[in-house]
């Protein structure tokens, strides 16, 4: 099994008896009429879940889907076909069904020759898929989960574990002749642990993994840390008091706060909006807007990361892309429709959930740049506001720029102190303006732990986010104490 | 694009025995097994033109074996024999590592339908709406919304699906059960721009029969007017006024308020609704239903995710929690019995959700309600994920319009409302009069008489 997954190019063309000229002849009915470009996508996924609750791993599950998209664009228009049977016969019909967008009226066109293989990182080699690892193995951690997260405090009243793997191959063929295939894993381990004490009721949540090996979680205790941080905010949080509501100094920790990026200014820069002028950022590029304190990139290219990729699902090399750069708009996030169309150069943004989804720009791995300042210092700095450790998850509205992000912990500044924790709240701001209250940076930047998921369109993909601390001077603290 | 018609449900259903007989044969001592089929065509126009047309097809293979109290739960699309009986082997070995649970199993027999109900989900007429028709009728509803006003200058498009699919389902005791469906629905998403500012907003109409639809140019319509209302928003003060949610609004509350009364939630002591039953939990205006059998609506469905007879019930009667939503574990789990609201993804366990579930209309217009108000906030938009159903509390991003005097003032946006939605639920003093079936989830206009409203 091993041989035949790492090598996700010959595993589709044995396994469905697939080869270049099938590829050739199917685009070549994708392209009969006016079309610019046409694709073929191929997935077969495999994924596993266990879980635990109440002291027991009852729930397993495992899933297999596989599937072929044909895509056919021209000018500003897609169409778009998809079958989970895997044949010729399919794959002819899905392409007579996609090219229907396009005029009649064919231009003389050379016939399509597939064979360029797509140079492709290589940041995700494992040893051993985290998806072979015994699933006995598994078992046995999250009751080892259960039983440390209980003897941690006996306020822990119930603990929720699983464990999720994903061994996910692709492959794409392009009317361009290009074709790129890879293998993608993805593997998460998440703990949530509820307390009681004198009938107050909270809970706790931590979680991480990537594009790693299984024993990921067991080097360097990384379980035992997801555990305990888990038990701490759920005890924290038994302590919170309402958190105060009205716009106040916010000072975001280091880390997964980093999702402010992704709401406020990463789907802003999602060029699909932007060529379509719905976004808050539409043709602000060269212009402030951020203080020059911050520089903001995504980048698809970092080992390992659950928001990485070698190629993106069009087949195009993951790239690092600088969004804001000391405060400058400088680029948007494309896929190939949208960068043909603007007349800009390819990022490597090109996502999509499945084979049953169309691909349009997305964010990888978005995270700001570390400063100068010390982290100690900047919590000094605010005499009244509130310090956020961590988040739930956000949302934005791309057109008015309004974002939200919802804290899980956080505390009360007080006289450059951290004071009491607070209940979770929401935090709300205007994208193209909160990077510019951003009045100090950390020298502390931290990439997530790789629990991120982005939702646009009802297509879900993995991402990553990162931050220092950082300081802003205003932001919408929605509390209940007014 | 044509709609191939080839939904098979005596192959499925043979496909079903034969699979739950690979099951005994491996090991397993009961099983299920799920088979979804479904076809839909998706057309999107933007700015009057075609902008994407999607056709799909799907057929996945679902199985839950037990093997004593053990049990895993898989899922297929390689629906070759020899793959497939490998699948189901493989299954049965997964189950085998899991824990003994001893509330786990199949339901009791006699809680599968004897007959299934004929509930008219499927149009049989209509079936799928080829692509010509869809970008018609989405061209129709954009262009309604594009002319209905100078500042209404660009849209993100409008889209009209049509889906169908067929559900068979068998297990090991007997019960052996099909239904088709079909679902149809038109969206708009018009922007409206003005020197300062820019709003986008949508409306939608959503059907199990086409002749269900609104007309697209009405959708078109209240799109427009939906986006243009809000333009010149500002910011409020930070304050703590009675907050009157819309009825698209009501019903994301209503969907809260079920994820924290399903059993799920509930056993893992997940819910503020743990241990509430028979208690005052909302106010006396407040009585929620939950109704599967409806006919022809979108969350409508003879027998649930488990086999289980589908049943009407009232969650909240007069403010009293009565009824939690359950499937059979969560039921055990909690010494009650399953309310037939296993929900269940081809390839996932079951677990309880909502089907049709309303809030019963109250006395009031929305008119009526609003002129109640001295002070306060219409919300019309929430987003984020600010709500924590352990402990009720509640905070999300907001947008609507300040209310003074009993009259609409102006737009307002990048404020909170927060509280705790135990007290909200007490709170709710209105229930207005304007219930009306857009999803499966649908609420009048709800009055709450005190939140507190964070801004400037």
């Amino acid at each position: 099994m091993v041989n035949e997954l790492t090598q996700p190019q010959s595993f589709f063309l044995e396994r469905f008896g697939l080869s270049e000229r099938v590829f050739e002849k199917v685009l070549d009915t994708a392209l009969e009429r006016k079309a610019d470009y046409a694709d073929l996508y191929f997935e077969w996924r495999s994924s596993e879940f266990i879980s635990l609750e109440n002291s027991m791993v009852n729930r397993t599950a495992k899933n297999v889907t596989q599937g072929c998209g044909v895509r056919v664009c021209a000018e500003d228009r897609t169409g778009y076909a998809y079958s989970d049977e895997i044949t010729v016969e399919r794959m002819r019909l899905a392409a007579e069904t996609a090219r229907l967008i396009a005029d009649q009226s064919g231009g003389s066109r050379q016939p399509v020759a597939v064979g360029q293989l797509v140079p492709r990182h290589n940041l995700y080699a494992l040893k051993t898929l985290p998806q072979e690892v015994p699933a006995a193995d598994k078992v046995a951690l999250l009751d080892q989960i259960d039983q440390v997260a209980r003897r941690i405090d006996s306020r822990v009243k119930n603990v929720i574990a699983s464990i999720a793997t994903e061994t996910k191959l692709v492959m794409i063929a392009t009317s361009e002749g290009k074709l790129a295939a890879d293998l993608q894993p993805l593997t998460r381990l998440n703990v949530t642990v509820i307390v009681e004490a004198g009938g107050n009721r909270q809970v706790g949540f931590f979680g991480g993994g990537g594009r790693v090996e299984y024993s990921y979680f067991l080097e360097e205790d990384r379980w035992r840390r997801y555990v305990a941080e888990a038990t701490r905010q759920a005890l924290v949080n038994l302590e919170a008091v309402d958190a105060p509501a009205g716009e106040m100094t916010v000072v975001l920790g280091p880390g997964w706060p980093g999702i402010l990026l992704h709401e406020a200014v990463g789907h802003g820069l999602e060029a699909d909006f932007n060529r379509k002028r719905a976004s808050a950022f539409s043709d602000r590029i060269g212009q402030q807007v951020a203080s020059p304190l911050c520089t903001v990139v995504d980048d698809g290219t970092l080992p390992n990361r659950r928001g990485s990729l070698n190629v993106d699902d069009e087949g195009t090399p993951t790239s690092r892309t600088v969004l804001i750069e000391k405060g400058v708009l400088r680029g948007y996030l494309q896929d190939r429709l949208n960068a043909r169309l603007m007349k800009m150069p390819l990022t490597g943004n090109g996502r999509r959930e499945s084979f049953a989804h169309m691909p349009m720009p997305r964010m990888t791995n978005t995270f700001m740049l570390a400063g100068d300042s010390d982290p100690e210092e900047i919590i000094r700095s605010v005499k009244y506001g509130i310090y956020a450790a961590n988040f739930g998850g956000g949302q934005v509205d791309i057109t008015s720029g309004k974002f939200v992000f919802s804290a899980s912990e956080a505390y009360l500044i007080e006289n450059g102190k951290l004071t009491r924790p607070i209940k979770g709240a929401t935090l709300i701001g205007n994208g193209p303006d909160v990077l510019k209250r951003v009045s100090m940076v950390g020298n502390d930047l931290k990439l997530d732990e790789g629990i991120g998921t982005c939702g646009k369109n009802g297509q879900s993909v993995p991402v990553g986010v990162g931050l220092p601390t950082i300081r802003v001077d205003g932001l919408t603290v929605g509390g209940t104490h007014a | 694009m044509k709609a191939v018609s080839d939904f098979n449900e005596q192959q499925d259903i043979a496909l079903a025995q034969w699979g739950l007989e690979r099951a005994c044969d491996y090991g397993a001592t009961a099983a299920e097994v799920l088979i979804l089929s479904a076809e839909a065509i998706n057309a999107g126009v933007r700015l009057g033109q075609v902008e994407k047309l999607k056709n799909s097809r799907e057929r996945r293979f679902g199985l839950r074996v037990f093997v004593g109290q053990s049990s895993a739960c898989a899922s297929t699309s390689e629906l070759e024999a020899s793959g497939l009986k490998r699948f189901i082997e493989e299954t049965v070995a997964l189950a085998r590592i899991t824990a003994r649970d001893p509330w786990a199993g199949l339901p009791s027999p006699e809680l599968h339908p004897r007959a299934i109900p004929d509930l008219n989900l499927n149009d049989f007429a209509c079936g799928l709406i080829a692509p010509e028709k869809a970008l018609e009728l989405a061209r129709r509803a954009e262009k309604a919304a594009l002319s209905f006003h100078p500042a209404i200058t660009n849209s993100e498009g409008a889209e009209f699906n049509s889906s169908r699919h067929l559900v068979v389902f068998a297990n090991s005791q007997g019960f052996t059960g099909a239904y088709q469906g079909t679902s149809y629905s038109l969206v708009v998403v018009p922007i409206a721009r003005s020197d300062s500012s820019m709003q986008r907003d949508y409306w939608y109409t959503a059907s199990r029969h086409f002749d269900g639809l609104d007309d697209p140019e009405q959708v078109g319509l209240t799109a427009a007017k939906r986006a243009l209302r809000r333009l010149g928003a500002r910011k409020i003060a930070t304050t703590k006024v009675p907050v009157i949610f819309e009825p698209e609004i009501a019903a994301g509350l209503l969907r809260t308020l079920a994820n924290a009364a399903c059993g799920d939630a509930l056993h893992t002591r997940a819910s503020f609704l743990v241990d509430k039953l028979g208690e005052e939990i909302a106010a006396p205006t407040v009585t929620v239903v939950d109704d599967p059998l409806m006919p022809a609506a979108l969350g409508s469905k003879p027998f649930d995710g488990e086999g289980v007879a589908c049943k009407r019930k009232v969650v909240i009667e007069r403010g009293r929690l009565v009824s939690y939503l359950l499937d059979s574990y969560s039921a055990r789990k909690l010494g009650l019995v399953t309310t037939g609201n296993a929900a269940r993804g081809v390839g996932s366990p079951p677990s309880p959700a909502p089907t049709n579930l309303y809030l019963e209309p109250g006395n009031y217009s929305p008119e009526q309600i609003v002129r109640s108000v001295k002070k306060g906030l219409l919300v019309t938009e929430l987003i984020g994920f600010g709500v924590n159903l352990v402990t009720g509390d509640y905070s999300r991003g907001a947008a609507g319009f300040w209310i003074e005097e009993g009259e609409i003032a102006f737009p307002v946006e990048e404020i909170t409302i927060a509280g705790n939605l135990k007290r909200m639920l007490l709170d709710i003093e209105m229930v207005g009069n304007d219930l009306q079936w857009r999803s499966s989830v649908a609420s009048p206009t709800i009055k709450i008489a005190e939140m507190t409203v964070a801004g400037s």
